[in-house]
């Protein structure tokens, strides 16, 4: 399972990188591992000011679609335009592909570092 | 709480888990879906060889004097009109009031002698209403067998670098024939991909060998899913999806198969087909933007409500499609909207396949 360290994550399985006053914001390898093989990325509405756990994008894969949350409230500043055409770059590398930056109202709360996201993963794995 | 059903293994379950395949509940078994990427595995079809474990389905020998008079009246398609052992066809079998139960293929062995294969989910139904309906033959579901799947463009080559010795009795075979080698194995030139190729039935035993010799030859594994995106390019209905007891044939865009040429055949359904009206029809959507249509999403067109059956993001054309269920005015050519999470989305409607040996259809 590839979990960098410098990350941040939540338990919705988005990935958190800080880049300046923003937030760089994708899905993890082990969500895009899940989903399959992404046929669509996309939905996100930029400068719309969002709350923290609200759908910010949605990504599919041939079998399923999901919803990616935003990590903290604020406004969305930006959509990485190039998975819109290129949504398998998200299965490629998923922590080059972020889908959309985020400028956080306050600094994000409750995030989790990279230890404590492959624990919720394998404890999902285990309930499978 | 319920206790989950266990799900059954093919004989290939451990080659599967061997190849790291993501595996998935499917009418009742352990299939895969995956073995990495379900796109490269499409691709890996329409391009060279690929291999699906279809062990799941059901084939069943129609044995006995009364055998083809029973089939006959079963089948909407006339098994009569295999005048060849070997030959095949693909039916639907209805319900008394012209609903579809299944699809299957049929195969006349020669003699009395016929094959059926039927799918997963419902072979334990067709056998109850097959056995009730027409007990003066014998239906003998073959739980011996493994089946496998191999199709696209290199597949035949593929197969007889696999089994060299196989080669003379399947080189002449055409398309919808089959034939018995010795040892019980049995390949036909069919599939459920839109692309040349064989299904082949073997002793269990023997399946985990010409599995791992077929990949030696350089086919690639392909699961549940790459199956299910090259049929719908295909235009082939998948049943549970595209049709169930609801509808008709004519309903699901596979009416041509039903026969009505010998007016002395009463075929079960027959006669509610007749007075049943048209009032829908099975066609193709290519809609204009990056989407994922998806079963049961809503459908607009100037002539009425419809409904997507089964939608997917095709990889071979590059853009969203969809096999859909419309009033019968609608007209390919004309457009129609989807309504995908909130939005309708413009989509043109398209007769069916999408793609066919590989290449787009238009």
């Amino acid at each position: 399972m590839n979990v960098p360290e410098d990350l941040r994550y939540t338990a919705t399985h988005e990935w958190v990188r800080e880049e300046g006053d923003l937030l760089l914001v994708g899905i993890t390898d082990p969500a895009q591992e899940m989903l399959g093989d992404l046929v669509f990325v996309g939905d996100v509405q930029v400068g719309r000011r969002i709350g923290a756990g609200e759908v910010a994008a949605v990504v599919e894969s041939v079998k399923a679609a999901a919803d990616v949350y935003a990590p903290a409230a604020g406004e969305i500043v930006a959509f990485n335009e190039e998975l819109g055409s290129r949504p398998e770059l998200v299965n490629r590398s998923p922590y080059e592909a972020w889908i959309f930056k985020l400028k956080p109202a306050q600094p994000p709360q409750g995030l989790l570092d990279a230890a404590a996201y492959r624990a919720t993963v394998d404890a999902k794995k285990e309930a499978l | 709480m319920t206790p989950e059903p266990v799900l059954r293994k093919t004989p290939l379950f451990e080659a599967h888990r061997a190849r790291g395949a993501r595996m998935t509940g499917f009418a009742g078994w352990q299939m895969p879906l995956h073995y990495g990427s379900q796109i490269e595995e499409h691709h890996a079809v329409r391009r060279s060889a690929g291999v699906f474990d279809v062990s799941h389905m059901c084939a069943v020998e129609v044995i006995g004097a009364a055998s083809r008079a029973a089939l006959r009246r079963l089948l909407a398609n006339d098994v009569a009109k295999l005048a060849v052992p070997g030959k095949s066809l693909y039916s639907c079998m209805l319900s008394d009031e012209g609903g579809m139960l299944d699809d299957l293929v049929a195969t006349w062995l020669g003699g009395e002698r016929y094959r059926l294969v039927l799918n997963a989910a419902t072979a334990e139904r067709d056998l109850a209403w097959m056995r009730g309906r027409a007990p003066e033959a014998r239906f003998e579901p073959r739980h011996d067998c493994a089946m496998l799947a191999l199709q696209g463009p290199c597949a035949r080559e593929a197969l007889w670098r696999a089994r060299p010795a196989w080669r003379a009795a399947t080189e002449a075979l055409g398309r919808f024939f089959a034939t018995e080698l010795e040892g019980g194995t049995f390949v036909s030139r069919t599939g459920y991909t839109g692309e040349d190729g064989f299904e082949i039935a073997l002793p269990a035993a023997e399946a985990p060998a010409l599995w791992d010799d077929l990949l030696a030859a350089g086919v690639a594994p392909c699961g549940l899913a790459a199956r299910d995106t090259l049929r719908l390019e295909a235009g082939l209905i998948l049943y549970g999806q595209d049709a169930d007891e609801r509808v008709t044939p004519y309903e699901a865009g596979v009416g041509w198969t039903v026969d009505l040429a010998d007016s002395s055949r009463d075929f079960i359904g027959r006669a509610a087909l007749a007075r049943r009206p048209r009032g829908r029809q099975l066609l193709g959507l290519r809609l204009f933007e990056r989407a994922v249509p998806r079963s049961h999403m809503k459908v607009r067109t100037a002539h009425g409500e419809g409904e997507v059956t089964s939608g997917t993001f095709s990889p071979t054309l590059g853009v969203p499609i969809a096999l859909a269920r419309l009033p019968a005015a609608v007209s390919p050519g004309q457009e129609a909207e989807v309504e995908v999470r909130g939005r309708w989305l413009g989509a043109r409607v398209v007769t069916l396949p999408f793609v066919r040996h590989g290449k787009e259809v238009k």
